[in-house]
């Protein structure tokens, strides 16, 4: 198989073009986190004309809730959250410039349209690899939202975060191109 | 008569409570392997390698394999001839709030409207049932969303029969997707009523991956209804592959003469479960 391709928010679309689907990628630089409780208030501060806790142009969101740190550690493990409970925040976040989404799991046609209206890309973690995926984290902070505990927005700082292109911006799938391939 | 204090059951708990969320059973790990090996996909066999780097890391680190660790369900069988100092429950989750401290585990649970989180993982969901003898033995399984979610129950008609079971395991599984996680396990409940056909499917998930009904009807089934998740083409984590389920299991029991309830509990590949004897 291919090498990854090394790539670091945040991304332009260039980058984000030359992204296929079944493409294995590794992320060094920052990121965000981000899941169901702080989307919707992330939303509610869009609606109500209000600035986001970060600038998010370019960048690149992670769907996590992450363990409790142990002693000496900076995160605990990080696995993605199925990002289908997202669905109906992501759109909106792509249209202010959000590049890249991770998590796991299907999205639904409105998330696929936006990402290739907004030249963005929704990558997949491995499900379950959270002790694994918590190597690559190297620092992590607290940066809205520290009520909502595992579910508060957090940065960051990620080494070789491994990920796959499931929908690039060219429309392209890897559920429904590698379902057709092995189905029998 | 034996003796078996809240304070016993509290520590036994709170042990397997972090156990089960670091270290996976010996036949989930092997299914697993088998899986990588099989499996035709190469990003699918890169994905299962990733799966196994990561228990093997979680284990040998003691931390928890996923983030999701979990709401904290309990099959217990209690012993008649047991007297208990205190209660069953409280003990159980006194163990889960300590065992989900102590363990740095994620504490997962909170209000259905408000969602706001209890804080300390409780309450635990607990089924107790009434054994011959002086044992008092409690199974844990914790059970994340990701799969939970995408579980279904159906009541379908007699006229359905074993084809309408088929065809609607063949339908959540392709429903499921990616989501669940896979190569998932599917508990199949079939018969009693609503809420015994959802216990059914649960108690199916605690059964050794490879195991068989006893019922060689059902054993059949089990082995057909594998093959046929497995053409599905999902694959590990919904990538596209041959390994889709590691195992199905089902489970089934008398219903009414209008009935066919069929339950089905999805679980993810981190198909996490500890038991204790006390």
């Amino acid at each position: 198989m291919a090498d990854a391709i090394k790539i670091t928010p945040p991304f332009t679309d260039e980058v984000v073009e030359n992204l296929k689907v079944g493409d294995r990628v590794s992320i060094t630089g920052v990121i965000y986190t981000a899941r169901d409780s702080a989307h919707k208030r992330l939303i509610e501060l869009l609606e109500k004309g209000e600035e986001l806790p970060f600038d998010i142009k370019g960048q690149v969101i992670y769907y996590v809730g992450p363990t409790p740190a142990r002693p000496g550690e900076v995160i605990g493990s990080a696995g993605p959250t199925t990002s289908g409970r997202m669905d109906a925040y992501t759109p909106q976040l792509l249209d202010l410039g959000l590049k890249c989404v991770v998590g796991k799991g299907q999205r639904n046609e409105e998330v696929l349209d936006s990402l290739k209206k907004n030249k963005a890309v929704y990558m997949a973690a491995v499900g379950g690899a959270a002790a694994l995926v918590a190597k690559s984290i190297k620092k992590a902070e607290v940066i809205a939202y520290d009520d909502l505990g595992p579910e508060a927005i957090r940065r960051l700082e990620v080494e070789d975060f491994p990920a796959i292109v499931v929908n690039d911006c060219h429309g392209g799938d890897l559920f429904k191109e590698g379902v057709e391939k092995y189905k029998r | 008569m034996k003796t078996i204090s809240e304070n016993t059951i509290s520590d036994a708990v709170r042990e397997l409570c972090i156990e089960a969320a670091t270290k996976l059973d010996e036949d989930v790990k092997a299914a697993i392997k088998n899986a990588a090996e099989t499996e035709e996909s190469p990003l699918g066999r890169d994905v299962l390698k990733q799966i196994v780097d990561n228990y093997e890391l979680a284990e040998e680190k003691g931390a928890p394999m996923c983030q999701d660790t979990g709401i904290a369900v309990f099959f217990v069988e209690l012993g008649r001839d047991i007297k208990l100092e205190g209660s069953l429950e409280e003990g159980i989750n006194q163990g889960v709030r300590r065992g989900y401290e102590d363990g740095y585990l994620r504490k997962s649970v909170c209000d259905p409207f408000s969602r706001k989180n209890t804080g300390d993982n409780t309450p635990a969901i607990i089924h107790t049932t009434v054994v011959e003898g002086d044992t008092l033995k409690i199974k844990f399984a914790p059970k994340g969303a990701g799969s939970e979610n995408m579980s279904q129950l159906r009541m379908l008609k007699p006229a359905q029969g074993v084809e309408g079971v088929k065809d609607f395991v063949y339908e959540a599984v392709k429903t499921a997707g990616g989501n669940p996680c896979p190569p998932i396990v599917l508990g199949i409940g079939i018969g009693g009523n609503f809420e015994k056909s959802a216990i059914l499917s649960k108690k199916a998930l605690l059964r050794k991956i490879g195991s068989k009904n006893s019922d060689p009807e059902l054993a059949a089934l089990e082995a057909e209804l594998l093959i046929g998740v497995n053409k599905l083409g999902i694959g590990p984590m919904g990538f596209g592959g041959i390994k889709t389920a590691l195992a199905i299991h089902v489970e089934s029991a008398p219903c009414h003469i209008a009935s066919l309830p069929v339950a089905i509990n999805v679980q993810c590949h981190a198909d996490r479960h500890k038991e204790v004897e006390l």
